[in-house]
């Protein structure tokens, strides 16, 4: 009969075993987050759909809603998707160079979205459609202002992670937060096709 | 400036309040003067508040679960003792303003802020040794997320001397905690508590999925992981499914509240029941969330003092798998009376009845582990027979209740009280009192006294029978919850008896008081030198009690399922290797502790709508954030040396026992 001792365990434990793959688990723990913030979109997205024909007397999304100017700022996000890629491409080549370049193309698009979400909202809000006029409006800014805010706090980390880059170079937890970022990233754009063919699509139809 | 503070709020013309906060002021002052006398602040931030070792995070979320449970079991006592004088002529010693804060506040405590960090913290404790690990997935997000808990519990405290608590119950239905029915700051400090709280619950639940899947031991397979892990795997799933769903639906009355919109309203297309939907998707999975860990708990402990493997291990992690995915199908017999169509009533009455059939199966799963064993009757064991016989009680009135018919009857009555006490003491209470005395030696070091232990369990047992038993006879002859005063004098003579039970149970939480403090003197005849006071059966006993900060010198290799015991069994346990390696561990951060302290201003302000305030400490969270991310050097080497040195220590302990 074959038996374990304590040596056979000595043996059988390794420095792979030591130090867990730290990249690996902070990447797998974030793809948990995003599933955990799918969860709760899908919760504003069943709100919207209970509540998005709740007009009250008020404005509905056909009166609202101005499809050119919503393509335009579609494309703005859809492009810094594209450009985040292109990023991640530059980090497995480790061009640090490129690689600003890329964040920075990328920050200039999500702020041009954002800025275009705003500029939408405030023009909305001066003309009265504001989100206290009906529970179809306050579902419609709660949605979409959530996913605005997303991105707002994705252009943040950006910023940050732009200064550690240049600062301390493609290190390994510099690297981390980059493909942490890019999930982030992809993700909203995701979302931000749901917000536009459910809400602003189906909304005109 | 100053938004809605002023000195006015403090409720000083109610004598019982402000005698509370009197009392909970001159603790609180007692205290920190104790620590400042001993001068134990600089041990207090370096070796507590500051750490990221999940051992203290445990301990310190059991003892901020045992604080609130004080804290709400005063609101119990309040609630049944109005309950016994209140009839007919007499309108008792709590106006209904009064009476309204206590059992809103008595329900979200003993949830949110007593049933939570009590699992969470055993789950921190024992997790990571049962599978053999150093520590969490993310120890700088796991000391983040018991200070968001703690800020959230500390707001809820502040609301008993500043301001007032929701009226609106623990789950606050819209519309009365919209702003046009509930005026005050009550329902913020509920808003705001519960959403800070559930922030820190979801992070937890991330840390711990990813810990399970990712930090296990080599050889630890799936079906190998003790069933506490399983337990806490399958409920850190609800956590992340869930929590989100309350996070929205509290920030849409957030915003009804705060800027005016119509999710809820009674006007402008707003719908109530949408609220009320919403709240269950999260409430009832929740109900689980507090109760699968304890069902893990129980499955450690008959296996442990019946000397025997557990029976049906297999089945027993289908069952709670099943559980979990019947608990999102069942949201809705919470409200049957909502008036849904008589099908969709049915879906989800089928749906609550089947839960009864994987529960079913652990029941038996435990009998047959005690059958034939030999069974040491420890105090955690007696928690572990009162939790099977009351829980089947409670629950056969669980499945009464899931008939939509008898739900129309029985909806709001005391019935239903009676019901979810039932489930819930025993469930999560008994589980989480049983997990404490099996692994206080394992955290503390030291057993606890055993015949006083016994003393507060009976208390505890009687006291539970006799408080809530009546409550379902109160149900049947049509008393409501929630009374502040009632006029059927019928009805009185119950509502003594139950109040007796609950001066019973007060009984036994003096008696725990008293075990803790017998323990603290007789600690050395308790003392655990061994790591493995019960002849344990899974990894966590492996270690020593308390165990090293790095938990096991060497990874253990697991090759069964009860991996100690296999160990033992082999007769390779306790023997030390030749050598040791460097061990790496995480860096104690203070960036926790101040996001927590954040939190609880931002809370305080939003509840006050100060707003500059607010804005200040939102900042102030995401500059703290920022800075954490700017430290890349997290961990310390533990050099082999050391290792050695306290490795040694350990066994020359070992060595003088045998």
């Amino acid at each position: 009969m074959m038996t374990t001792d304590a040596s056979s365990i000595d043996i059988a434990y390794n420095e792979e075993i030591e130090h867990p793959d730290t990249i690996a688990i902070q990447t797998f723990g974030f793809w948990i987050y995003l599933m955990s913030d799918l969860i709760l979109f899908a919760t504003l997205f069943a709100t919207f759909a209970v509540l998005g024909g709740a007009y009250a007397g008020g404005p509905t999304g056909k009166e609202l809603f101005d499809l050119p100017y919503l393509l335009v700022e579609t494309l703005l996000l859809l492009f810094s998707s594209v450009s985040y890629g292109l990023v991640i491409l530059a980090v497995h080549d480790s061009k640090k160079k490129n690689v600003l370049i890329g964040l920075a193309v990328t920050f200039l698009l999500g702020l041009g979205f954002v800025s275009m979400e705003i500029n939408e909202f405030h023009g909305m809000i001066a003309e009265g459609h504001g989100p206290d006029i009906s529970a179809f409006l306050s579902s419609f800014f709660t949605l979409v202002g959530t996913h605005g805010t997303h991105v707002t706090f994705g252009l943040i980390w950006m910023a940050v992670v732009i200064w550690q880059v240049a600062v301390k170079g493609l290190t390994s937890p510099v690297q981390s937060r980059l493909i942490r970022l890019s999930m982030f990233w992809h993700f909203l754009d995701i979302i931000w096709i749901g917000i536009f063919s459910i809400v602003y699509l189906m909304g005109v139809v | 400036m100053f938004g809605k503070l002023s000195l006015s709020a403090i409720p000083y013309d109610n004598p019982i309040t402000m005698g509370a906060v009197g009392g909970a002021v001159l603790l609180g002052l007692a205290i920190l003067g104790l620590i400042t006398y001993y001068r134990k602040w600089t041990y207090l931030y370096k070796e507590w508040l500051t750490s990221l070792d999940h051992k203290k995070i445990g301990i310190m979320y059991v003892i901020l679960a045992l604080v609130m449970l004080l804290r709400g079991f005063a609101d119990a006592i309040l609630m049944r003792s109005q309950q016994a004088v209140a009839a007919g002529g007499s309108l008792g010693f709590l106006t209904p303003d009064h009476f309204d804060q206590i059992f809103s506040a008595h329900g979200s405590i003993m949830i949110v802020f007593m049933a939570m960090p009590f699992l969470v913290g055993l789950m921190n404790i024992v997790v990571p040794q049962q599978i053999g690990a150093r520590d969490v997935a993310f120890p700088f997000m796991n000391s983040l997320s018991l200070w968001l808990t703690t800020a959230a519990a500390l707001l809820v405290m502040v609301s008993l001397g500043y301001g007032e608590f929701s009226k609106a119950g623990w789950s606050g239905y819209a519309p009365l905690t919209e702003q046009q029915y509930s005026p005050g700051v009550g329902v913020d400090y509920w808003i705001w508590a519960f959403q800070i709280a559930g922030i820190g619950s979801t992070m937890t639940g991330i840390n711990f999925l990813v810990t399970i899947l990712k930090m296990r031991a080599p050889g630890m397979k799936p079906m190998r992981l003790p069933l506490f892990v399983w337990t806490t795997f399958f409920t850190m799933l609800l956590v992340i499914w869930a929590f989100p769903v309350l996070t929205v639906d509290l920030a849409l009355l957030t915003l009804d509240r705060y800027l005016g919109m119509h999710f809820f309203t009674n006007t402008l297309g707003g719908n109530m029941m949408m609220y009320v939907n919403l709240f269950w998707t999260w409430g009832h999975p929740e109900v689980y969330i507090v109760i699968l860990p304890a069902f893990g708990i129980f499955s450690e402990i008959v296996a442990t003092f019946s000397g025997k493997r557990l029976f049906g291990y297999t089945s027993m992690v289908y069952a709670t798998s099943v559980i979990t995915i019947l608990s999102f199908s069942v949201w809705l017999h919470h409200f049957f009376t909502m008036g849904a169509s008589p099908n969709v009533n049915i879906f989800f009455g089928i749906a609550t009845m089947l839960i009864a059939v994987p529960t079913g199966v652990k029941i038996f799963n435990w009998l047959f582990t005690m059958y034939r064993g030999r069974i040491k009757f420890t105090t955690p064991m007696y928690w572990t027979l009162a939790f099977i016989v009351t829980f089947a009680v409670g629950g056969s009135a669980g499945v009464m209740m899931s008939i939509p018919p008898a739900d129309y009857v029985l909806h709001n009555s005391l019935f239903l009280i009676a019901h979810f006490h039932n489930v819930l003491i025993p469930g999560s209470l008994f589980g989480f009192f049983a997990g404490f005395y099996y692994w206080f030696p394992k955290a503390i070091g030291f057993r606890l006294n055993e015949d006083w232990g016994k003393r507060a369990f009976w208390c505890w047992l009687i006291g539970f029978y006799l408080a809530f038993i009546p409550l379902y006879v109160l149900g049947f002859m049509g008393m409501p919850r929630r009374m502040a005063h009632y006029a059927n004098p019928a009805w009185h003579p119950y509502l003594l008896i139950a109040a007796f039970g609950a001066a019973v149970i007060l009984l036994g939480i003096v008696f725990q008081g008293i075990q803790l403090l017998v323990s603290i003197k007789e600690r050395r005849a308790l003392s655990d030198p061994t790591g493995d006071p019960w002849d344990g059966r899974t990894l966590e006993w492996m270690t020593s009690s308390p165990p090293a900060v790095y938990n096991f010198p060497k990874i253990p290799i697991v090759e069964e399922v009860d991996a100690f015991m296999d160990i033992k069994e082999k007769g390779v346990a306790y023997r030390q290797p030749d050598q040791y390696n460097d061990i790496e561990m995480p860096r104690n951060s203070p960036h926790g502790f101040i996001i927590g302290a954040l939190a609880f201003v931002f809370g305080f302000a939003m509840i006050w709508h100060v707003w500059w305030l607010a804005i200040l400490a939102a900042v102030g969270m995401l500059f703290t954030v920022i800075m954490r991310s700017m430290d890349d050097d997290i961990y310390y080497i533990i050099p082999a040396a050391e290792v050695q040195r306290i490795e040694n220590e350990r066994y020359r302990q070992l060595g003088a026992i045998a």
